[in-house]
């Protein structure tokens, strides 16, 4: 059996390599070594939380058992999901660490002792109200989770669901979760902690079902900071630094996430939490369509104007993961390229359903990554294209966001499209996208439209090449 | 007077919110989505917490309410640290530079 001292020590060097394999995400280079690094420090939490305990009975094959189980389970998704699918996928692992951390805080709650936190009914108050801050934050990341991996799965309407007294209500509710656990505190009654549990889950439903589908972006990452906060609180509980380390490095990357989703959007986090979005802005949109020109072509003109073309910049969208075109993406590409044609992709923070959505995907069809620019690194370089191939996007090029103050997205950072010699738009339809909004862009002088599929017209326009 | 050892793990935390902060902001953009997963199987050592609960009865009992939700939580825990490494690791083995040779 392992000392206490000596299994904190071990604890802390897991959580020093937790904060290792973040650090080697700032490039893909080390990443790998990173990911190496956690999964070491996993390792070693695991393997001294065993032997601190030292109890090798029949509870501990259970353990491994239970262990495998979820192991074979994760491995499994792990190799079979689609890329495309990465946004769901890390939404439904956001509502499984919320859903352990209810359990753990629910397993001590009522065997206290295990824990070295009192007796039943008579818990240390300190853990008690970490133990319910966990309880709680768990709580909510699972249901909000699960809500929004309902919404990006499809199986419930993206579009924010709003009803009056919404915001009051759900004000409500945080203000008796407050109010629960300092009664639960002062009475150690376990009623008061399942009701808790119950706000709590209920909350999470709340919060998010009223946020539509393209701030998934914000919600994934907010979800993800709950979830590092949940760990956190249990973590005080348990006075365990690896999972202190863990959840404050988890809850503030989330944090950081949002934030930068936020900007991209131009929006105030507050704004995206009150959700709603989409839907109240749509009737604007509706109001002043008047019928504009529009160009519109086919795959061999697309192919025309590339082939004349000395450099192309790709703005790929959500639109592109939809169509999962993403191959037949880089095939055409791989056709410019060997008609000595520059082309580079030029990648807007909020595109896509996740932070670096668009990234994983371009990667996946063997896009070199050197290839892939920033919002920041590449706007410029518009100006010198001769073709902006856009693909799934919309919102993102839309130039009324530097020109209309009026503009729902004014002020939002956008990729200058139009400053491109020509245009090519790969769309379904004339629809406005998320924003409710129509797009300039589509009735510009230069701007060309390929009403199709994306991964269709993409091939088509290879085979014109 | 003692300090509590309370206030030491609360220093750690604070620090780590810190070091977290800074450390994420050094992530690539590029790279977000494998930060979302990998952070998703890091947290996932709360099952330190579902393993001390799965332990704690002793031998005769070794299923009572407390112990088997330990144990569900270490096969939810064990979801996310076994999918959200090796997705991770799917992940960030496609992220290639570009050929030197042409």
């Amino acid at each position: 059996m392992l000392s206490a001292n000596l299994s904190a020590i071990f604890y802390l060097i897991s959580g020093v390599l937790f904060i290792l394999a973040l650090r080697g995400l700032s490039s893909p280079e080390t990443s790998r070594q990173g990911n190496f690094f956690g999964i070491l420090g996993m390792i070693i939490a695991i393997t001294v939380t065993f032997l601190s305990i030292g109890n090798f009975s029949t509870g501990f094959v259970v353990v491994l058992i239970f262990l495998l189980i979820g192991g074979l389970i994760g491995a499994f998704i792990a190799y079979k999901i689609p890329m495309t699918a990465m946004p769901e996928l890390v939404a439904g692992f956001h509502s499984l660490v919320g859903l352990a951390a209810v359990f753990v805080a629910i397993a001590a709650f009522l065997n206290p002792e295990a824990f070295n936190l009192g007796y039943p009914g008579n818990i240390k108050l300190g853990s008690l109200i970490e133990m319910s801050i966990g309880a709680a934050v768990g709580a909510i990341t699972f249901s909000g989770s699960i809500v929004a991996f309902l919404k990006l799965q499809g199986i419930m309407s993206g579009s924010p669901i709003t009803f009056k007294g919404q915001h009051p209500l759900n004000a409500l509710i945080l203000i008796s979760i407050i109010v629960l656990t300092y009664l639960l505190c002062s009475t150690q009654s376990s009623n008061l902690f399942w009701i808790l549990l119950v706000v709590s889950f209920l909350i999470g439903f709340l919060l998010i079902i009223p946020i539509g589908g393209a701030d998934m972006p914000v919600v994934i990452s907010m979800l993800n900071s709950y979830s590092g906060w949940a760990a956190a609180g249990i973590g005080f509980t348990l006075e365990n630094t690896a999972l202190i380390i863990t959840g404050a490095l988890v809850g503030s990357s989330g944090a950081i996430l949002s934030y930068i989703m936020c900007k991209g959007m131009n929006r105030s986090f507050f704004n995206v939490i009150l959700g709603g979005f989409g839907a109240t802005e749509q009737s604007a949109g509706e109001k002043n369509k008047e019928q504009k020109p529009v160009k519109s072509g086919n795959a061999d003109d697309a192919a025309f104007l590339m082939k004349n073309a000395s450099s192309v910049i790709i703005v790929p969208g959500y639109g592109m993961a939809v169509a999962q075109a993403q191959h037949a993406l880089r095939e055409m590409v791989d056709t410019l390229k060997k008609n000595d044609i520059k082309v580079s992709y030029a990648i807007h923070p909020v595109a896509g359903r996740m932070p670096g959505h668009m990234n994983v995907l371009l990667a996946e069809a063997n896009v070199p990554y050197d290839e892939v620019f920033e919002l920041e690194e590449i706007n410029n370089d518009f100006a010198n294209a001769d073709v902006a191939f856009v693909i799934g996007a919309n919102d993102v090029t839309n130039p009324v966001a530097k020109t209309d103050p009026q503009s729902p997205i004014y002020g939002m950072p956008v990729l200058d499209v139009e400053k491109c010699k020509s245009v090519l738009f790969v769309k379904r339809s004339l629809s406005p996208g998320y924003a409710g909004i129509d797009n300039d862009l589509f009735y510009k002088e230069n701007t060309l439209m390929l009403f199709a599929d994306a991964k269709k017209m993409t091939e088509d326009i290879t085979k014109n090449l | 007077m003692e300090i509590d050892p309370f206030i030491f793990r609360l220093s750690i935390f604070i620090l780590s919110i810190f070091i977290g902060y800074y450390v994420v902001w050094s992530v690539t953009p590029s790279l977000h989505t494998p930060l979302m997963s990998v952070t998703n199987a890091i947290s996932s050592v709360i099952i330190v917490g579902a393993i001390i609960a799965g332990l704690a009865g002793n031998s005769d009992t070794i299923f009572n309410t407390s112990s088997i939700f330990g144990f569900l939580a270490i096969s939810l825990a064990a979801i996310n640290i076994f999918g959200g490494f090796l997705v991770t690791q799917r992940m960030l083995a496609m992220y290639k530079k570009k050929k030197k040779d042409k």
